[in-house]
């Protein structure tokens, strides 16, 4: 008997592709629009609340407001109950701050089991750490070449 | 008053259309929860490196700076509002603008992290 | 074409099955037939790793003791599960004084370990084997997908890993139901690559065996009063349907362990999964209806799809592999 070739069926993956269940896409198109909108409703809220009665304005608001709404998904995570938010808004959670918040801690948690060094610390970035990578990495070009433009038009 | 009220409703309205535009990108491509942080963060850096995304941001307030988005944006104007001031802060201007977020995410994560263990899953 | 089916002469017995599920499988179908049902599926201690080597650890000492045979009878144990390097299975044998025989072959490890098991009495080199697997929902989402606390949707196509572990001792002693024939499968991979996907990946495997079987028994399914496969889920009973329809055979008296271990709501999506999911099933609910005669003589075929975090990253497709038994009560 000789080896066999690799067996790929075109007609069976084909096949899976038509019988495979979709996702009910209005309904979770809408959950997403409403959770998401209400996370973005809280941030603003949040915005008011720290201009009017704290009185801080300009990039220390938006600084604020993220961290306040940071704090939220980590602690909504660490009470167990973003990951069912996120299983009914799929999108509308994960998108929003929260939703990063979310992707660091949750990572934090699960293996702390490891230890606190290689564990929590190493992996508290296995899912968010591309975000941070790819955003330095993004925000590095854009101020070089911006730095370059400027100087030419200058 | 009401352009308080319609403040919040135009951040509803931003909010949830940016996040619906998510959820059909999982629907369509079944992208993960990681890949769909990174695109959208870089959305926003690209649409603010052309100078675009602030134009969302002063309308929509926190419907376009809660999404991941907004978090591209930060890191985007950071560097070139760091441009204007020679080659090494365009390169640490964006971080520095986007530090509040990072830090919150650390220190956070890892406070949480030493209070919750993950709870065991039936649904 | 080379021979893939033992027929066993002296009749190895399964005499005696032991069960432990969580809370969620508790509350579901099966849930009445499972001797322990935990109520924290964290079974006291610290990490759901440690748990799910406790369940086996339990299950296997519990299989023996029912049996009413004294742990030094007992001459090997044949175990694996999911998690890397089969640790729950390895740590849980820590606790025995008998050798230990580590066998992996994902979810169709408990068939896998049976044959094993048979051949091993058959042949007269052992007189009681104890085979067990398990698996825990919590310890396969972090090894296989995500932290649990992370908040992403299920596709629709996945499977929900159960958590529980099965045991079962097979010997030679008494009036139990028999194994005849074991079926050893090929590796059989149409190039699915969807790791949430795992139905479609092990259906064509499930097909090859189950028509290997008939053919090398020379029987039909009609032959059978059950044929149980492990955890295609429902999406992968509905492609193996068509499968084994195009290779001219219908199987009306299929059903699939892990289509029956959850009612199927919405969250569960395509059903059960998991090492633990067929042991589970059999050991519990099937036994049960074999020792009443209930079922006279059925297949019990697990499948498993041999896929690993690094094969999925990596792009690779994902190989499908089932091995079936033929039992008689």
């Amino acid at each position: 008997m000789k080896a066999k070739t690799k067996d790929y069926n075109e007609e069976y993956l084909n096949l899976v592709k038509r019988l495979a269940p979709r996702t009910n896409e209005p309904r979770s198109l809408f959950n997403a629009f409403i959770v998401g909108g209400f996370i973005c409703i809280i941030g603003q809220f949040i915005r008011y609340f720290l201009m009017y009665v704290f009185g801080i304005y300009g990039d220390e608001l938006a600084g604020a407001t993220s961290m306040v709404l940071i704090f939220i998904g980590c602690l909504l995570t660490g009470l167990g109950v973003y990951d069912k938010i996120g299983h009914y808004a799929g999108g509308g959670s994960i998108v929003p701050i929260t939703g990063f918040a979310n992707s660091v801690c949750s990572p934090a948690m699960e293996f702390k089991s490891e230890g606190y060094v290689y564990g929590l610390a190493a992996k508290m970035f296995v899912v968010a750490g591309p975000i941070i990578v790819y955003g330095i990495s993004a925000s590095v070009a854009t101020g070089v070449v911006y730095y370059f433009i400027n100087l030419l038009s200058a | 008053m009401w352009d308080i009220v319609f403040m919040y409703l135009k951040a509803f309205l931003v909010g949830g259309a940016i996040c619906t535009l998510a959820q059909v990108l999982i629907n369509t491509t079944k992208m993960t929860s990681g890949r769909i942080l990174v695109t959208f963060m870089l959305l926003g850096a690209v649409l603010q490196a052309f100078g675009v995304y602030e134009l969302l941001i002063n309308f929509a307030g926190a419907g376009a700076t809660v999404p991941i988005s907004g978090f591209g944006y930060l890191l985007a104007e950071g560097a070139i509002n760091g441009a204007k001031n020679g080659l090494f802060s365009a390169i640490t201007g964006g971080l520095k603008a986007a530090s509040a977020g990072i830090t919150a995410a650390v220190v956070f994560s890892f406070i949480m992290a030493l209070i919750f263990k993950p709870k065991s899953k039936i649904n | 074409m080379g021979k893939s089916t033992i027929f066993f002469k002296n009749k190895p017995r399964i005499i005696s099955t032991y069960t432990i599920a969580g809370p969620k499988e508790a509350q579901a179908n099966v849930g009445k037939f499972i001797h322990e049902t935990l109520i924290d599926d964290r079974f006291g201690e610290d990490t759901f790793e440690k748990a799910e080597c406790k369940m086996l650890s339990s299950c296997i000492q519990k299989a023996i003791k029912n049996s009413g045979k004294s742990l030094n009878e007992i001459d090997a144990l044949i175990s694996g599960d999911l998690l890397n390097q089969i640790i729950s299975a390895s740590f849980a044998a820590r606790d025995y004084d008998f050798s230990y025989i580590g066998v992996y072959n994902a979810c169709s490890t408990i068939v896998e370990s049976m044959s094993l098991a048979g051949a091993l009495v058959d042949g007269g080199y052992m007189k009681n084997v104890v085979v067990a697997t398990g698996s825990h929902f919590a310890t396969a989402e972090r090894q296989y997908r995500y932290p649990l606390e992370l908040g992403s949707t299920r596709p629709p196509q996945s499977q929900w890993t159960v958590t529980g572990a099965g045991a079962a001792l097979v010997s030679t002693d008494g009036i139990f139901p028999k194994i005849l024939s074991a079926t050893f499968g090929k590796v059989i991979d149409f190039g699915v690559t969807d790791a949430n996907n795992m139905g479609a990946a092990m259906a064509p495997s499930a097909c090859e065996t189950l028509v290997t079987l008939f053919n090398e028994t020379k029987t039909s399914p009609s032959d059978y009063d059950l044929i149980l496969t492990g955890d295609l889920g429902a999406l992968g009973t509905r492609l193996l349907k068509i499968l084994i329809e195009k290779r001219g055979y219908t199987i009306d008296n299929h059903v699939d362990c892990g289509e029956i271990v959850y009612n199927i709501k919405e969250e569960e999506y395509q059903g059960g999964s998991g090492a633990g999911c067929s042991a589970v099933v059999f050991n519990s609910y099937i036994y049960d209806k074999l020792l009443k005669g209930e079922i006279k003589k059925m297949i019990f075929m697990a499948t498993g799809a041999l896929l690993s975090t690094v094969s999925t990253q990596q792009g690779e497709s994902i190989p499908g592999i089932s091995h079936a038994v033929v039992i008689e009560s």
